[in-house]
């Protein structure tokens, strides 16, 4: 499978990325050569192998429902770009 | 041309749990804002989500009480999307292996028939926080609060083929979550949220139209109203010739309308993957076993045992099961001794007529369970009259205390004793001659005047069966 200029602008489109114009070709081959590597797989008969969803054979260890974190807002809104009235502020998103 | 709706719905559910699902933040409503809002939610880097046990508990509930396959092995993955009250850039979801997959539910219509309809998954996922677009200097605000908040998003088969089977389906879901006690039905704080795919096809034909997502819905009237808009909207459309674009509209309530939400054409592209900062979840034997012993008496259950148990009629029944919080106090109320069916008539009419009134909720009510209860024992063993009882009824609502403290404050007690009861008798008769020669001349129904002034005399504390019993005598003999 190979990648061309608009699968590039779209990609990085949905992830807010901004690419020269003159490193798509670039980056369109890299990708494509990373597809290539993967597709590798499809020669391989892997019909009855259940996709694992992580690295690791373990189960997810789960928590007792209790609260405790404290409100250490202060301490985080010292670092945000923009405060006010409590609230992080960001650009407007809705027209 | 006939056109068939066709409508399937979609419910996120907030999950009672007292923290986050995956961080340690309370999830209280209402805290001020960024109070509540950790690292985690925060997305700090370096941070790791840990899946708090009680929303998968929920999770089981809901899935063992619609009869659905349970996703032994489940996945959680991210929703990758860009918007400022998610701060990961991406929701924690579940997309391949929900935990929660195929049931179904039995909704009742208003024309007394059922209708089974198909849910296609339930899945765990995180609520996001909230944007206040006011005015921030062209700004916009964010609170985290409700960031990570656990939600239970049930999806349903598009299964409904009218207006009135979505409402139906979607307060079905409603009771069963709030019975099941995995979410507070809160429909004004958020903690339950609808959105509709609504689409039309000509009556026979078996494709399906193209659908369009109503988003913003948050109580059973809007949705009704929304659809009704949408549908309208859809036939319109088709009608002129047009042709539906598949999207999401908002409702806006006060204009009753439904809008386009301006969206770029890739918005859809979540790019899901399994999140690999979570490990699958693992349900064994034993913990559904431990869910399916704890399970709660469901409505269905609960409406037959109040038939056979209280000897109900299905209407009073249905009225009383309609919520958990009203059927435990009707119980309540039994259990300290009120009789069934006057514990039926009290708390759906008298006890609901005050709330009502007051706007109150029942879980604000003034008057107990205990104290209706002893309310109704006085009127069962004569000590009041079923009309004293309603001043009785509104003395302990404005906190004057139980029956027996009012009754006897009151000096409300039926009085019984023919001695006291005879002179107050013989006093009307004297003083209305006229009244007594009509009746004597055969106006019989005049008796109900004489029972009236008696009453009246007495401040209706006298038993009125006695007084008829005497009267009768007094003037016929």
């Amino acid at each position: 499978m190979s990648l061309d200029r608009s699968d590039i602008e779209k990609i990085a489109h949905l992830a807010r990325m901004a690419v020269d114009e003159d490193r798509i070709e670039g980056y369109a081959t890299d990708l494509s050569n990373i597809l290539g590597l993967v597709a590798q797989m499809d020669d391989v008969e892997t019909d009855d192998v259940t996709p694992m969803a992580h690295p690791l054979h373990m189960a997810q260890r789960l928590r007792v429902d209790e609260v405790t974190e404290v409100d250490r807002r202060e301490a985080f809104q010292a670092i945000a770009p923009k405060v006010e009235s409590d609230l992080y502020l960001v650009p407007k998103v809705i027209e | 041309m006939q056109w068939e709706t066709v409508i399937g719905l979609e419910v996120h559910t907030q999950l009672a749990t007292k923290s986050k699902i995956f961080s340690g933040a309370s999830t209280a409503y209402g805290a001020a804002p960024n109070t509540q809002a950790c690292n985690v939610d925060l997305a700090f880097p370096g941070v790791l989500p840990v899946l708090n046990r009680e929303a998968v508990n929920c999770a089981l509930k809901f899935g063992v009480a619609v009869g659905a396959e349970i996703g032994r092995r489940s996945v959680f993955a991210r929703k990758n999307y860009f918007y400022p009250d998610l701060p990961k850039g991406y929701q924690i979801s579940q997309f391949e292996l929900p935990i929660v997959g195929k049931g179904e539910l039995t909704v009742e219509l208003e024309n007394g028939e059922s209708k089974v309809i198909g849910i296609t998954r339930a899945h765990l996922e995180e609520d996001a926080g909230k944007s206040l677009h006011e005015d921030f200097h062209g700004l916009s605000g964010i609170d985290l609060n409700r960031a990570g908040t656990p939600l239970l998003e049930i999806v349903s088969e598009p299964d409904m083929r009218s207006i009135k089977e979505a409402v139906a389906y979607a307060r079905k879901i409603h009771q069963l979550v709030v019975y099941l006690g995995i979410c507070d039905g809160n429909m004004q704080e958020g903690s339950f949220r609808v959105d509709a795919n609504l689409s039309i096809r000509p009556y026979g034909q078996e494709a399906f139209g193209t659908r369009t997502e109503l988003k913003n819905i948050n109580s059973f009237r809007f949705l009704e109203r929304a659809l009704n808009y949408e549908l309208e909207r859809q036939i319109d459309v088709v009608e002129g010739g047009g042709r539906i674009v598949q999207e999401t509209r908002l409702y806006d309530a006060d204009r009753d309308e439904t809008r386009s939400m301006r969206s770029k054409e890739e918005a859809n592209d979540y790019r899901y993957f399994p999140d690999p900062d979570l490990l699958p979840v693992e349900i064994d034997e034993s913990l559904l076993e431990q869910i399916r012993d704890e399970m709660p008496e469901l409505p269905g259950a609960k409406l037959q045992r109040f038939i056979q148990e209280y000897a109900l009629g299905e209407k009073e029944a249905k009225a009383l099961t309609a919520s958990r919080p009203l059927a435990d106090y009707y119980e309540a109320v039994v259990k300290a001794g009120g009789e069934t069916k006057a514990a039926a008539n009290w708390v759906t009419m008298e006890l609901g007529g005050a709330l009502n009134k007051a706007g109150l909720n029942l879980s604000d009510s003034p008057v107990s369970p205990v104290q209706m209860g002893g309310l109704l024992v006085r009127i069962a063993d004569k000590t009041i009259s079923g009309k004293i009882a309603k001043q009785v009824f509104e003395a302990i609502w404005n906190g004057e205390g139980d029956a027996d403290m009012v009754i006897e404050a009151k000096g409300l007690k039926q009085i019984t004793d023919t001695g006291a009861i005879e002179p107050v008798i013989d006093e009307i008769i004297a003083n209305n001659p006229k009244q007594v020669e009509q009746f004597r001349a055969g106006k019989e129904k005049l008796l109900g005047f004489f029972v009236g002034q008696v009453m009246k005399a007495t401040r209706g504390k006298a038993n009125p069966e006695q007084v008829n019993e005497l009267l009768l005598k007094k003037l016929k003999g």
